[in-house]
Order: C-alpha cells, then sequence, then structure tokens
C-alpha cells in the first residue's frame, strides 16, 4: 500500500526515496492501521465461534418447545422465554413504531416548514433519549408500570423496550422522509391534496423501504436487550397465561443461566444466546438488504 | 388560504377551490397529533428523570450528596452510598476508551482511506458493524467463558512481573475490573470507529488532494490535514463511546466480580459499577435499599447526560461545513 504511495508520484524526478523517514514512518502508520482493524475483526469472530461452537451443540426444536429446567438433570427448553420475547419485542414495537413514526413526520414535514426551535429541541431530546442507559430506561418503567400495576408484566418489560426503540425509529424515520424529493410534496399539494393526504398516501409509502430497514434495527436491538427488561418482566419458569404476569426472555434467560455451577441450565444458556444472535444478525442483514436493494 | 375575502358569495366556480372545512380541521388535527407525539419525545426523557428522581427521594434526603462520597454499600445497617460503584463506572469506561480509541481510529482511517477496493472495504465495515449488533447479554457469557479464561494467565504475569505498580498490585481472581474494562472496550469499539469513520469521510477529496500535491506522503496528510478537520466528529463518537460505556449493564455484571467496595487501585480487583449495582440487587430490593439504587440509576442518568450533552454540542457546534 505505501509502495502505491511512491508509485504514484514515479516520474520527473519526483520519485519518493522509500527510506527517507516521512515515507518510512507512512509504511509503518500503514500497517499499524491495518493491524487495528485486524484486531476488530477478532473479537467478532471469537464471538460468533464460540456462540455457534457451544450454542449449536445443543440446539434442537425441542428447545422451542419446553421450559427452563431446574437445576441439574435435562436441557430442558426455553419455549417461555422465546414466546416472552416476542411478546415484550410485540409490546414495545406496538407503542414505539406509531410513536417514532408521527414524531418523524413531525418532524420532517412540519416542524422543518416554519423553521421552528421545537424541531431542534425533540430532535435534542431524541438524541439524549439514545444515550439514556438502557437499564435506567428499565427503573423508569419499574418506577411507572410495575409500581402501578403492582406485578412484573410483559407489559412493563414492552414499555422499558419501547423507550429503547423509539430514538432509533425516529431518526431513521426521519431521514427517510426527509429523502423524499421535495417534488413529490409539491406535485401533491398542486394537485390539491391536503396535508394529510400528501403526507400518509404519497410520502410515507415512498419512505416505507428505509423506514422497515430502521424499525428492524430498532427490533434487533431490543431482541437482544437485557436490562431494561430484567426487573420489569423479570423472568417466569412458566408459559405465559396473560401479558400482566412475570414473562421470561431469552435475554434474561442467558444472563441468569450464565451465573450458575450447572452445566445443564450453562449449555441452556449458551443455546439460547445463539438463538438471540441468529435473530439479531438476521434482522440487522435483512435490514441491510432491503436499503441496499433501494439504494 | 390563498382565497380572498373580498371575493362575492356568488363566484360559485371559486367555490370549489376552497377545501372544505372538514378537509382543513383533518389536516389541523393530523398537525396537532403528529406534534403532540414529537413533544412525547420529551415528555418521555422528563418523566424517565421525574419518575426515577421521584423514587429515589427519599434516599436523596437521608444521604444528600453525601451518597456520591460515601462507598459504604450496607443493607444490613441500612446506609448506602455509591461511591465504589462510580469508581467502577469510571475506571472501566477509562481502560475501555484507552484501548478502543486508538484502534477505533485506526481502524476508521483504515476504511475510510484509499487502503482497500471497496469490493473489500464494504464488508469490512458491516462486519464492525455487526460487532455492535450482538447483545450486551452475549458479550457476557462469552466474556465469562472465553475472555476471562484467556485474560487470567496475562493478568497473573502482569501482577508477578509488574506487583510493585499500584495498577497491577492485586492478583487476578477471574473475574474483575480489567476484564470489564476489555469487554466494555470491544461494545465500544464499533460506535467510535462507525462515527470517526463518517467524520473522516465528510473531509472533502480537495483537502486531500491539496495537501498531497503540496509533496506530503499520506500520513502526513491524515495527521496534519485530515484528522483535525475530521476532529470534531472523532471527539464527539469518543463522547457517544464513554456514555455508552458507562451505562453498559449486562456484559459488565457478568464479569466484574460484583464487589461492593475498593480495596486497592489495583486493576485486577473485582468491582461493580452503578449499572451492575443495579442489575444484581433491584429486583430483591426493598425500602431504603431500593430508593437508593433508584439515587443510583438517577446518578448514572445524569453522569451519562452530561456527557452526552457534551458530545452533541461538539458534534454540533465544531463540525466545519463544507
Amino acid at each position: 500500500m505505501a509502495i502505491s504511495d511512491a508509485a504514484g508520484y514515479a516520474g520527473l524526478g519526483l520519485k519518493k526515496n522509500p527510506s527517507s523517514p516521512r515515507t518510512l514512518f507512512s509504511s509503518v502508520m500503514s500497517v499499524v492501521a491495518t493491524l487495528c482493524a485486524v484486531l476488530a475483526v477478532i473479537p467478532l469472530v471469537a464471538v460468533l465461534y464460540y456462540i455457534i461452537v457451544r450454542g449449536l451443540q445443543y440446539l434442537s426444536l425441542d428447545l422451542f418447545r419446553q421450559l427452563p429446567p431446574p437445576p441439574l438433570g435435562d436441557i430442558g427448553g426455553f419455549g417461555n422465554a422465546f414466546v416472552g420475547t416476542l411478546l415484550t419485542v410485540g409490546i414495545a414495537s406496538v407503542i414505539s413504531i406509531p410513536f417514532g413514526i408521527l414524531t418523524a413526520i413531525f418532524l420532517a414535514e412540519f416542524a422543518k416548514d416554519t423553521n421552528a426551535p421545537e424541531e431542534n429541541w425533540i430532535d435534542f431530546a431524541v438524541n439524549i433519549l439514545a444515550g439514556v442507559p438502557s437499564i435506567v430506561m428499565g427503573t423508569f418503567a419499574w418506577a411507572t408500570v410495575v409500581l402501578l400495576t403492582g406485578t412484573f408484566s410483559a407489559v412493563a418489560g414492552g414499555i422499558a423496550l419501547s423507550v429503547l426503540m423509539l430514538p432509533t425509529i425516529v431518526r431513521t424515520a426521519t431521514e427517510a422522509l426527509e429523502a423524499v424529493p421535495g417534488s413529490y410534496r409539491q406535485a401533491s399539494v398542486g394537485l390539491g391534496a391536503s396535508k394529510i393526504d400528501t403526507v400518509m398516501k404519497i410520502v410515507l409509502p415512498a419512505a416505507v423501504p428505509a423506514i422497515t430497514t430502521g424499525v428492524m434495527l430498532a427490533v434487533a436491538r431490543a431482541v437482544g436487550e437485557t436490562a431494561p427488561v430484567l426487573f420489569t418482566a423479570l423472568f417466569s419458569q412458566f408459559w405465559n397465561r396473560t401479558i400482566w404476569e412475570p414473562t421470561a426472555t431469552l435475554s434474561a434467560l442467558v444472563y441468569n443461566f450464565a451465573q450458575v455451577p450447572y452445566p445443564n441450565q450453562q449449555n441452556l444458556a449458551w443455546a439460547a444466546a445463539f438463538v438471540l444472535v441468529t435473530l439479531v444478525l438476521f434482522l440487522n442483514i435483512l435490514a441491510r438488504f432491503i436499503t441496499r436493494k433501494r439504494g | 388560504m390563498t382565497m380572498n375575502p373580498d371575493m362575492p358569495p356568488s363566484a360559485a366556480p371559486m367555490q370549489s377551490w376552497r377545501r372544505s372545512d372538514t378537509d382543513r380541521f383533518l389536516d389541523k388535527a393530523f398537525l396537532w397529533l403528529t406534534g403532540a407525539f414529537g413533544y412525547g419525545v420529551i415528555a418521555v426523557l422528563l418523566g424517565i428523570a421525574v419518575q426515577v428522581a421521584k423514587a429515589a427521594w427519599p434516599a436523596i434526603q437521608q444521604f444528600g450528596l453525601g451518597f456520591l462520597a460515601s462507598q459504604r454499600w450496607d443493607p444490613v445497617q441500612n446506609i448506602y452510598g455509591v461511591l465504589a460503584q462510580l469508581y467502577g463506572t469510571l475506571v472501566t469506561a477509562f481502560i475501555a476508551l484507552l484501548i478502543a480509541v486508538p484502534i477505533g481510529i485506526g481502524i476508521a482511517l483504515f476504511l475510510s482511506e484509499d487502503f482497500l477496493p471497496d469490493k473489500v472495504k464494504r464488508p469490512l465495515v458491516f462486519m464492525i458493524e455487526l460487532l455492535a449488533a450482538v447483545p450486551s447479554v452475549v458479550y457476557g457469557i462469552w466474556g465469562v467463558y472465553v475472555l476471562i479464561p484467556f485474560l487470567n494467565p496475562v493478568a497473573r504475569w502482569l501482577n508477578q512481573t509488574f506487583g510493585w505498580i499500584p495498577l497491577f498490585s492485586s492478583a487476578p481472581a477471574g473475574p474483575g475490573i480489567h476484564a470489564a474494562g476489555m469487554i466494555l472496550a470491544i461494545m465500544i469499539l464499533p460506535i467510535i470507529s462507525a462515527i470517526s469513520r463518517d467524520a473522516l469521510v465528510a473531509v472533502p477529496g480537495s483537502i486531500r488532494q491539496a495537501s498531497y500535491g503540496l509533496g506530503a506522503t499520506r500520513w502526513e496528510t491524515i495527521f496534519k490535514v485530515i484528522i483535525p478537520a475530521a476532529f470534531s466528529g472523532i471527539v464527539g463518537g469518543i463522547m457517544l463511546a464513554l456514555g455508552r460505556a458507562m451505562g453498559e449493564t449486562m456484559a459488565v455484571t457478568l464479569v466484574i466480580g460484583n464487589s461492593n467496595r475498593i480495596s486497592s487501585a489495583s486493576i485486577f480487583d473485582q468491582g461493580s459499577t452503578i449499572a451492575s449495582l443495579l442489575a444484581n440487587q433491584f429486583a430483591e430490593a426493598g425500602g431504603l435499599q431500593l430508593s437508593s439504587l433508584m439515587y443510583g440509576a438517577l446518578s448514572l442518568f445524569f453522569l451519562t447526560l452530561i456527557v452526552n450533552v457534551i458530545a452533541e454540542y461538539i458534534i454540533r457546534r465544531f463540525s466545519i461545513k463544507y
């Protein structure tokens, strides 16, 4: 790579001297930068390798049908936790997707027109919300929902996760709406459409693929998050009968069973971690694919 | 809206130009609806602060600001302070930055300059983004069963060879502050490299060409022209990563050892962070302990808030528009 540096200036007596301190420093730094990139890929490969090796060996369809095991004995399964993850993330999505998209419409379609300061404030709040530690979101949902309803529940977990998903959805949806060319809006208004029709029938549909990407990234993040559900949904050894009772999630199961000395529960934790990673990476890659295809 | 009020009411064809009242009402309602949700985001943010502060109130009254200066966490006597956790939070985040900043910027440079053809570069960028997507708890279980056993011999060697340095003075027991710092470094690496890369890519090519044209080598250009131009973005990214590292919970809780006091300056000590304390004790706590945990959560909220506001400020204020 450094060679190409020198070669680029060949001719006319401007050729670089590869052993001069300046060029030497450049070459060394190039090697260092390359090493940095290699170094960063190592943990990713190491994490994926161990998750696959340790998780895959216990994976079976039965895991999705059975309940978490008591210490020692069979591996059991994480059926209730899998359902619980779908349940909490589903509740979070039902709240945060409309909330996020409506906010994005306000930011991209209305607040911009008026050049109002509120756009700045909301934008700022979104960015700050994105930086709030997820465990603090858990304490918020606990103080708001668990205290109020008197029980740990899938709803409390879902609300905590919805706060987590909100900034991602608002940001990506705002960007998606802003990327829709202004000519679409002008054409729509010119044909006599009202604002609501312009946004809902013209601008929003054009932005749907990019919004979908954002939503999938937010869902992927929520699926893997543990801290917000830790003391909102808590955990449960049983199948859910309602959404108003303690609910197991895959991420909480990995956390709980990673700390125990019992091999069967540890193995289940690895298998659950494998399922989590598979889900999350699948969503990420799919999201990427949607944007790629559009772009 | 653009109707002329002086228009005679008999101008029937003009009448159809005016949108119906329901139509206009719907538009207004739609604006209000979206606005309500927009302001709702601010309300959620304030709601978090208010709800957590309310739950923390008994502990705030009891301990005041001394809460942050005492390292006594004693559920038996019902006396609480989070100095040890504050220390753990800051030290682990600092170790993480120490490792992740140089490597992250190195990666960002590697992936923003023309070292690699696009065909190789794009999958590499994607892989590093995936590093950010792996759930925290998965890093945690990996940390417990893979990273700690791997770090142990290294830590033991450091302790035996450099034990006279306070930093390495305690015998490593497996989990500890160093392991938490390491795992945080891995977790914030993608944030630093992604944001730095965005900042570096945004530097216009003409500046680069001008530098090359003056005879600068690649790295002279990078250090003296490109990095200064992208500086605010890089620093903003580092601040965001710092906020993330301080609030990170699951992976840290699993590898830090969860000791509630500062035993020495050694990084091989077991420790705890505010987030790990919450994860460990919240579900079983009650009374003043619970409200102390809430106080801890509030401190963490403001700590990350300050860091994130500074990050926002740097990114907005100092970003050079080309």
